[in-house]
């Protein structure tokens, strides 16, 4: 067979770009279903592990996907804002933990979440680098975020508006970057975590005085909160409106988890309870549909593309019935044909082999972030 | 070298050969000519084992071929028998260095070697070629061509060269060329040379001419 292999190695080099299709072809047909597969097993148990260690989020009344994903991935998709004594109400029942989740701005392009300590205890987030959060203006970045644009403690971002034209006036804040969150493997990599009183001033409801910097008074770029004007800071109006995107609410047992989720059994609330289990339990299962429904797909292209490759192995042998005729002559046996054929469709396979378990690695390590993304926006 | 007793072949549609007797010496140099479909080719073939006689006795260097089984008639060709074809027969997708090897590529009677590799190299330089070997055959001239699928029919120095109308694709030079190429290295080796030719031109350079006329037989 050593042989067969030379010489169909030397006709599949002769045909560089037939045989360069036919690989990518088996590839594809390959790569796709299991990367696909690979993919979505991986995202199912990383939004499963987020969503199971989150036990209830509440927000205003809408998608609860849309809550669930904004409160636990920080997505795009955002529900309208709840007053924040809806954090105050739901401490008050004595039933769970509130923890606010603010969203609506960007830095070091990743999302700045406004929260509160308690956050960090419960996601159990680790300083990697630096101190805490202490003051306004100040922010921990997510191991991802740090890498990606060089901060370290000492570092400064500016923040940027919600929208392209933001008309309320509020203007972008620099943060200064005090600590470097460890990695975590999860969202809290790749966001920008700030006081949820720091989101209020970059909202504009909080303000100080003297804080603007710019080129000249016309042209102001950025607010800067710093140690000497920290104290300038205040806020206008009834914090209890102010807004929160969602809560995140731990509740003490089982009962307590049910007594809650009850209360916003009521049609005239404005807010809602969502389980996060349930809901990504039932977007994984959206998911896997639709993944069933393009492996239908792929099984029928790759059937027919599999029924392509083989009419070209038929006709190149339809081609080669000569030389296949004078190779008997020379000595070889009739099975010679069989030979080559065999050792071509091995050598298309171990190469599209090759480059299937490199495209589905890739995928692996690349594409299963990608496709969280993708969700959460 | 050969020896033909009583030979009968037939194959459908009436064609007969019927060959008495035929005895060919070592290192003789034999011209087989006759009208086409006469079954000139047809007994290169029965000499290489390709086909089995209806009847009779095929002997080469003393080997009856068609005792054989499939397997040794392989090997009997790939060590005995050095073939050359009209039109070259070349792979297309090999080097001309890796034509003159393709006998060891496709069967197993004949392992590539180092030895075998240098013959390859010497029969190149010994037929002019030598500077040819990287290039594949659309790369090569209608003399060029042949004198690599001359090289790989002297490869395993094979006791007898059969070759089909050798120079029926060449021009008047080449042809020349070629046969004297062919004549040199079968004399080199002492190889027995049977060709079947339509040239009658060339006739008087072989020791013997056998007129396949006096064989033919079509069934009624």
């Amino acid at each position: 067979m050593r042989g067969a292999f030379f010489l169909a190695w030397r006709h599949l080099l002769h045909h560089a770009g037939r045989s360069a299709v036919i690989v990518l072809a088996i590839a594809v047909i390959v790569a796709v279903p299991m990367t696909l597969r690979d993919v979505i097993s991986a995202a199912d148990a990383r939004l499963t592990e987020r969503a199971e260690q989150t036990p209830l989020v509440i927000g205003a009344k809408g998608s609860r996907l849309d809550l669930v994903m904004s409160a636990l991935y920080f997505g795009e998709d955002r529900p309208e804002p709840l007053g924040y004594r809806e954090v105050d109400r739901i401490w008050d029942t004595g039933h769970a933990e509130a923890i606010p989740v603010h969203l609506g701005f960007y830095a070091a392009d990743a999302p700045v979440v406004g929260t509160e300590v308690d956050y960090f205890r419960f996601r159990n987030l680790e300083i990697a680098e630096g101190r805490g959060l202490a003051i306004l203006g100040e922010a921990l970045v997510g191991s991802e975020v740090a890498l990606r644009e060089g901060l370290s403690p000492g570092s400064a971002v500016i923040s940027t508006p919600q929208n392209l034209f933001d008309l309320t006036g509020s203007y972008p804040l620099q943060l200064n970057v005090v600590g470097v969150l460890a990695p975590t493997g999860t969202a809290d990599d790749q966001a920008v975590f700030v006081d949820i009183r720091t989101s209020w001033v970059m909202e504009g409801i909080g303000h100080g005085h003297d804080d603007l910097v710019g080129a000249d008074a016309r042209a102001v770029e950025f607010q800067v909160i710093t140690a000497e004007n920290v104290d300038s800071f205040h806020f206008h109006g009834d914090v209890g409106a102010f807004p929160v995107s969602a809560i995140i609410a731990l509740p003490f047992d089982q009962r307590s988890s049910t007594i809650l989720r009850g209360q916003y059994l009521n049609e005239e609330s404005i807010a809602q309870v969502a389980v996060p289990r349930e809901v990504i339990a039932g977007l994984i299962e959206t998911v896997f549909a639709i993944a069933q429904l393009l492996d239908r797909i792929v099984l029928i292209v790759g059937g027919a593309a599999l029924l392509a490759i083989a009419l070209a192995l038929h006709l190149s042998i339809q081609l080669r019935k000569k030389e296949m005729e004078t190779a008997f002559r020379l000595g070889a046996s009739r099975i010679v044909t069989l030979q080559l054929v065999a050792a071509e469709v091995v050598i298309l396979s171990a190469l599209a082999g090759t480059l299937a378990t490199l495209a589905i690695w890739l995928a692996r390590t690349q594409f299963a972030d990608t496709l969280l993304e993708i969700l959460a926006t | 070298m050969i020896d033909i007793a009583d030979l009968e072949f037939r194959r459908a549609g009436g064609f007969r050969l019927a060959v008495p007797a035929l005895t060919i010496a070592d290192g003789e140099k034999v011209a087989v000519v006759g009208p086409s479909g006469t079954g000139k080719t047809t007994l290169l073939n029965l000499m290489a084992g390709l086909l089995l006689p209806d009847a009779g006795r095929v002997t080469v260097g003393g080997v009856a071929v068609s005792t054989l089984s499939a397997s040794q008639r392989r090997a009997f060709r790939a060590r005995y028998i050095g073939q050359v074809f009209q039109d070259f027969e070349l792979v297309d997708y090999l080097s001309a260095a890796e034509n003159i090897l393709y006998p060891c590529r496709i069967s197993p009677f004949l392992p590539v070697t180092s030895d075998l590799r240098q013959r390859a190299k010497t029969l190149a330089r010994d037929m002019g070629v030598e500077d040819r070997l990287a290039r594949k055959p659309a790369a090569l001239s209608q003399g060029e061509q042949q004198r690599i699928a001359i090289c790989r029919a002297l490869l395993a120095e094979p006791p007898l060269i059969l070759a089909d109308e050798p120079t029926g694709n060449l021009d008047p030079d080449n042809k020349d060329r070629i046969l004297d190429i062919l004549f040199a290295q079968a004399a080199a080796s002492g190889a027995t040379l049977v060709t079947v030719t339509h040239d009658h031109d060339l006739l008087p350079r072989f020791d013997r001419v056998v007129d396949f006329a006096d064989f033919v037989r079509v069934a009624a």
